[in-house]
């Protein structure tokens, strides 16, 4: 059964037609590309599925269950992290504390119960603090933990934001660009981990722009161009499709 | 117990050094000021929660002052005898909430217990916070700020212009709040050293829990929507309920404020509800250094004690008008972070021991 099916999607922003009539779906353990020149909606997608926005018309079916316009804190409720094209750090906060905020969904510490401290609220947070070093430690970034996460590295704080978006041990990733401002090993790097992640059983929806990373890693492929999809299929098929090569290199 | 928390202890220290001084010294008249600095600083805290961490500003927490000080005051004053047929009244007397006695003209005095006040006051400021929260907190940056002040003009107004509370005379005749047997708060001059141990052992008690708050799950996803809300959304933190909550957390803890010094200065008056002290309330968590509780606190104390011991004269509320202005411009980051020539001036010891004690 397919884990995401995304249904006749449309988004108009008055006259502007961002995402119109996109249908596909996802695979469950797959991961699944969406490419396409700037400005083809991607973004716009993204947020769609995250709950950022509402669409103007058609569905999103997370576990064969409608959600669009669903607020972003009930869909990552139901198990789907994202994390963002321009890096969003929780500023004046450690690596580690952000990755934390991660676990909220799976933890469930009140108002009163955290004020308190109560025997079980101390539990949970010493299990929220172990997942959560476990995870930049998975990333490779364990020393970086009591670090303030807007003072470091770029790359380093894309692996933060990934351990993030993993410690809410989500069945769906939506990756928005996560090769951007990358080096050519960085990206290489990104790649081996999302293969990482996908083999823990998570499916991925990523957005990118870096081809070889798209074509390396990705087991099939939207191609979006002016909203519409115009292609779907294997990285191989969509190399080879001229309607794609004709929306990226013109004719 | 966690060793974080064992910075308190220091302050405990602190607490007690100053009673036994000022006790020594024969001038135990300071601690009149501090124990109502040290009510003024319980509202302070919550608002530093309110702001620095889930960074939602309010112009309007004197009104929660006025709501718990104004109701406890009127509440524990007023005569029901006329009303004791009704069915309110009869209900609160079958529930033991009223307390007869007589008037210093030898009438017959029906109020309501000062416990009983006290919970319908904070319940009422609790319950308003609520009701105005949800439509309010939608708003950012200075609509949220014109809307709590509005709010605040508000009470304000009605508090000046209501007979029941006293219009521009406030209330007077405030009786005392027995906490525990033995333990009352109250002007008596024999009670003082009791009372500043009651006043700073609340105003402790609420640095613990909102200390344990800001460092929970819950104060992480406050700090994760001022960080980036969009991003605390994406990670599941549902903003606005987070919002909501800590708005009414801040307005319990002013009403709780705002009750017990009514209580111990024996009335209140509509001063206490006015913009200024909203205004003066903002600039001591922004001199504090907006997300630091341990600022919020000792500026509240520092700055409430040289103002009511009339150290600022008749310009009182300009200079919170002023310092608010200094601060914006010259320190942003609070005083306890200005820095001299790489020194800091007050060198913030307790955050770097929190960061290692971790």
């Amino acid at each position: 059964m397919a884990l995401l099916r995304i249904n006749q999607l449309g988004k108009h922003f008055g006259g502007l037609h961002a995402v119109s009539d996109v249908s596909f779906s996802l695979k469950e353990g797959a991961i699944k590309a969406v490419i396409g020149p700037n400005g083809a909606g991607k973004t716009t997608l993204f947020n769609l599925i995250s709950g950022v926005l509402s669409p103007t018309s058609g569905e999103v079916l997370f576990h064969g269950k409608a959600i669009q316009g669903f607020k972003p804190y009930r869909i990552a409720g139901l198990g789907v992290a994202r994390t963002f094209q321009n890096i969003k750090m929780f500023a004046g906060m450690t690596a580690l504390e952000n990755v934390m905020v991660g676990r909220h969904v799976r933890s469930g510490a009140g108002f009163v119960a955290s004020m308190l401290r109560t025997p079980a609220c101390r539990r949970e947070e010493v299990a929220i603090r172990r997942k959560s070093m476990e995870l930049l430690d998975f990333l490779g970034i364990a020393d970086c933990a009591e670090i303030e996460a807007t003072s470091l590295a770029f790359g380093q704080q894309r692996a933060v934001e990934l351990a993030r978006a993993l410690a809410l041990e989500p069945t769906l990733l939506l990756l928005d660009e996560p090769a951007a401002g990358l080096n050519i090993y960085e990206t290489a790097e990104v790649g081996r981990l999302i293969t990482r992640i996908r083999d823990l059983g998570v499916t991925v929806l990523l957005v990118e722009h870096d081809m070889s990373l798209v074509m390396e890693i990705s087991d099939e492929i939207v191609v979006l161009s002016f909203g519409q999809k115009i292609a779907e299929g294997l990285p191989t098929e969509i190399q080879r499709n001229p309607e794609v090569i004709k929306v990226y290199l013109g004719e | 117990m966690k060793l974080k928390n064992l910075a308190l202890l220091p302050l405990l220290a602190v607490i007690v050094l100053v009673q036994l001084l000022c006790s020594w010294t024969d001038s135990v008249f300071y601690l009149t000021q501090l124990t109502m600095s040290a009510y003024y600083s319980l509202l302070i805290i919550g608002l530093c929660v309110l702001m620095g961490y889930a960074g939602q500003i309010s112009l309007g927490h004197a009104g929660f002052f006025a709501i718990g000080g104004y109701l406890s005051a009127a509440l524990t004053t007023r005569n029901l005898v006329p009303f004791q047929d009704q069915f309110c009244v009869r209900l609160l007397d079958a529930a033991g909430c009223l307390t007869a006695g007589q008037d210093i003209y030898g009438e017959a005095l029906l109020v309501v217990t000062p416990w009983a006040a006290c919970v319908i006051a904070v319940l009422t400021a609790a319950v308003v916070a609520f009701l105005l929260g949800i439509p309010v907190l939608k708003l950012k940056g200075h609509y949220l700020a014109m809307a709590t002040l509005g709010f605040g003009i508000i009470i304000y107004r009605i508090v000046l212009a209501s007979s029941y509370f006293g219009e521009a005379d406030g209330i007077s005749g405030v009786p005392g709040f027995t906490l525990l047997p033995g333990l009352s708060v109250s002007g008596d001059f024999s009670n003082r050293a009791a009372n500043y141990y009651i006043a700073w052992g609340f105003l402790l008690l609420a640095m613990l829990l909102l200390r344990n708050l800001i460092d929970s799950r819950v104060g992480r996803g406050l700090r994760a929507i001022h960080g980036s809300s969009e991003a605390a959304d994406a990670m599941g933190v549902d903003t606005a309920r987070f919002k909501l909550h800590t708005f009414v957390l801040s307005a319990i803890l002013a009403a709780i404020a705002g009750v017990l010094l009514t209580h111990y200065n024996g009335g209140i008056g509509p001063s206490e509800a006015s913009i200024m002290k909203s205004v003066r309330y903002v600039a001591i968590v922004a001199v504090g250094g907006m997300a630091n509780l341990w600022g919020a606190l000792i500026m509240g104390v520092i700055l409430n004690f040289l103002s009511l011991r009339g150290l600022f004269g008749s310009y009182d509320d300009a200079v919170f008008g002023l310092i608010l202005i200094l601060i914006m411009l010259f320190a942003p980051g609070g005083i306890l972070n200005l820095r001299f020539g790489g020194l800091r001036l007050l060198p913030n010891l307790i955050a770097k021991r929190k960061r290692e004690g971790n």
